[in-house]
């Protein structure tokens, strides 16, 4: 009887914990099956046989200046798209990161403790906003307030966007940086202060460089954060496909294309491959950034474990 | 201890899920989705039959007309609203995948409504005229007597009817010039011409509030009229469409009746209530 008894326990956290695996493997699963959905969803258009016989789409027609997928003649051309994201992507990494690192520096190494405690869960309270305020905020708000101060011809463009777009990225970049600069040891402040250097210099030419790898996974994350976005982009932007370098028109960027058109689009048509391949190439993106930031992040870890700075 | 939780746990589940069987059988489901022109008017629509029938659910949401066109392929959805007459190659595919041959209903007329800021000026504008905006040929409001000021071009996203139609019907099936800034949705068409006094867009009647309706003339010759209910109703008024309700085969018993009685006298009355325009 004992021996049953005992034997039935086993089997039930043996079940418990083959039930908890299951779970965490199913996740896995998911990401898995996702991935080759959208992989298979673009072969037909990288194989070359997407188009119907009397538009053949190759690959330098994709890469080409004219994205009007709903058309007579439907014209299939990225490229627009690619400057798109990229010029949204930058203007709002130029305005997020100096504030997110300053301010990640501020809290970390000089605020006091109180102040540390209100600045710090007010930015990560930005993190959870979602991103359909911050788009509403931008097309009701932030457009008109741009328009008047800088005169400009379009309400709804790239800058506008970009600023948006910062609003959310400002948060990630802050809560690494921010991590990485308190994962620094104690002895590296103490040493520079016993050094004669004020707390000022410590922040800026000891902890600040000593925290650049964590810093640069950050500056990573929030890269594919900002790649990926789709509805502050989608609203603020203008969604018109332009392949100019002037900040202030629109642009439509990858994402916004495909939020905006994958709904209605033909299931099996070219365009809903090239969708589909839109969505490949971010996926490549974001994977290989998250990829490297993790990298980065996991070598400062190590580094930590073993002693060293 | 587990055993006796999971058995209790079974037993409320296969109830509940019995329970959910037991409504759902006892009522007639009717899905509907596609164009978000037609989207408030299906609604009211839905809302006012199933007070009536009560044994009757309809579901109804938007996503644009060809959102509804391939849930209607792909046998997600009974009827599809379209702004746009279903195209011969999604025709195919239904008879593809269901073979059937699909069936049309004209349920509504519409007018495309051309809107300019309240503070524009302009005040009447020819098909050509309209035309060579979308077209990026005409970019200053001074050549259409306004004032010295940049065209600001506002349209709709591709997923939508409205786009396809006007593309067709107004622009001679010419692409839009790829500066226009497309937007989803006619509500925020119009939200955008209220903030800016520059821009012109396009859309259905039923939104247009707080903005100017700009007068539409055929030719330079022709006068120039507002889409009311009297100059659609003549055809007077040259952009004016019908709205559409796709089912993939003839409607029968729930379907047929639902159908039958948008085209009725109270349901037609619904559509002039909505701002948009009776068949017949």
């Amino acid at each position: 009887m004992k021996f049953f008894k005992k034997a039935n326990f086993r089997l039930n956290e043996f079940l418990a914990e083959k039930a908890i695996a299951a779970i965490a493997t199913t996740s896995l699963v998911f990401i898995f099956l996702i991935l080759i959905f959208v992989f298979r969803e673009s072969i037909p258009l990288v194989l070359g046989y997407a188009m119907e016989e009397d538009n053949k789409l190759s690959l330098t027609a994709l890469f080409s200046n004219n994205w009007i997928p709903v058309s007579n003649h439907p014209q299939f051309g990225i490229w627009p798209l690619i400057i798109g994201s990229i010029k949204v992507t930058a203007i709002s990494l130029i305005i997020a990161f100096p504030i997110a690192v300053l301010a990640a520096l501020y809290t970390a190494t000089l605020a006091s403790k109180r102040t540390k405690e209100i600045v710090k869960p007010v930015i990560e309270i930005l993190a959870g906003f979602p991103s359909v305020v911050i788009g509403f905020f931008a097309l009701m708000v932030l457009a008109t307030f741009f328009q008047n101060v800088f005169n400009l011809r379009f309400r709804l463009n790239a800058f506008t966007g970009g600023v948006a777009l910062s609003l959310a990225v400002i948060p990630i970049i802050y809560t690494v940086t921010e991590e990485a600069l308190n994962t620094l040891p104690k002895t590296m402040t103490e040493a520079s202060l016993a050094l004669g250097a004020t707390r000022w210099e410590t922040s800026l030419y000891v902890l600040l460089p000593a925290a650049t790898q964590g810093i640069f996974a950050a500056f990573l994350l929030g890269l594919g954060r900002s790649f990926g976005e789709t509805m502050i982009v989608l609203m603020a932007t203008g969604n018109a496909a332009l392949s100019s370098t002037n900040i202030f028109e629109s642009v439509r960027t990858m994402s916004a294309a495909i939020g905006a058109e994958m709904a209605e689009v033909v299931f099996g048509d070219a365009h809903y491959n090239v969708l589909f391949f839109i969505g490949v190439l971010l996926f490549i993106f974001s994977f290989t950034l998250n990829a490297i930031a993790e990298f980065f992040l996991k070598q400062r870890m190590m580094k930590k474990f073993q002693g060293g700075a | 201890m587990l055993k006796k939780y999971m058995k209790t746990a079974s037993v409320i589940g296969l109830a509940f899920a019995g329970s959910l069987l037991f409504v759902a059988a006892a009522k007639k489901t009717i899905t509907i989705k596609g164009s978000d022109t037609l989207v408030i008017l299906a609604q009211r629509w839905a809302e006012k039959y199933m007070q009536s029938h009560p044994e009757v659910v309809i579901q109804v949401t938007g996503g644009g007309s060809g959102t509804g066109i391939s849930a209607l392929i792909n046998g997600t959805t009974d009827f599809a609203n379209a702004s746009r007459e279903m195209k011969k190659s999604e025709f195919n595919k239904l008879k593809q995948r269901f073979n059937t041959l699909g069936n049309e209903i004209k349920v509504a007329k519409d007018g495309i409504t051309v809107y300019v800021s309240q503070s524009n000026p302009v005040k009447e504008l020819s098909i050509a005229q309209i035309r060579a905006i979308y077209l990026g040929e005409v970019s200053n409001w001074k050549d259409l007597g306004g004032p010295d000021a940049p065209i600001v071009v506002y349209g709709r996203e591709n997923s939508s009817g409205t786009y396809v139609y006007f593309r067709d019907n107004v622009l001679g099936g010419k692409d839009y010039m790829s500066s226009m800034q497309s937007l989803p949705g006619t509500a925020a068409v119009v939200n955008a011409i209220v903030k800016d006094k520059n821009g012109i867009g396009y859309g259905g009647a039923a939104y247009a509030e707080g903005i100017k309706i700009v007068n539409v003339k055929k030719d330079d010759s022709s006068p120039a009229y507002a889409p009311t209910l009297e100059s659609i109703k003549n055809s007077q008024y040259p952009i004016a469409r019908y709205l559409y309700m796709y089912s993939r085969a003839k409607p029968t018993g729930a379907m047929k009746e639902y159908i039958d009685w948008i085209l009725s006298a109270e349901g037609q009355e619904l559509v002039t209530k909505v701002g948009y325009f009776p068949v017949n």
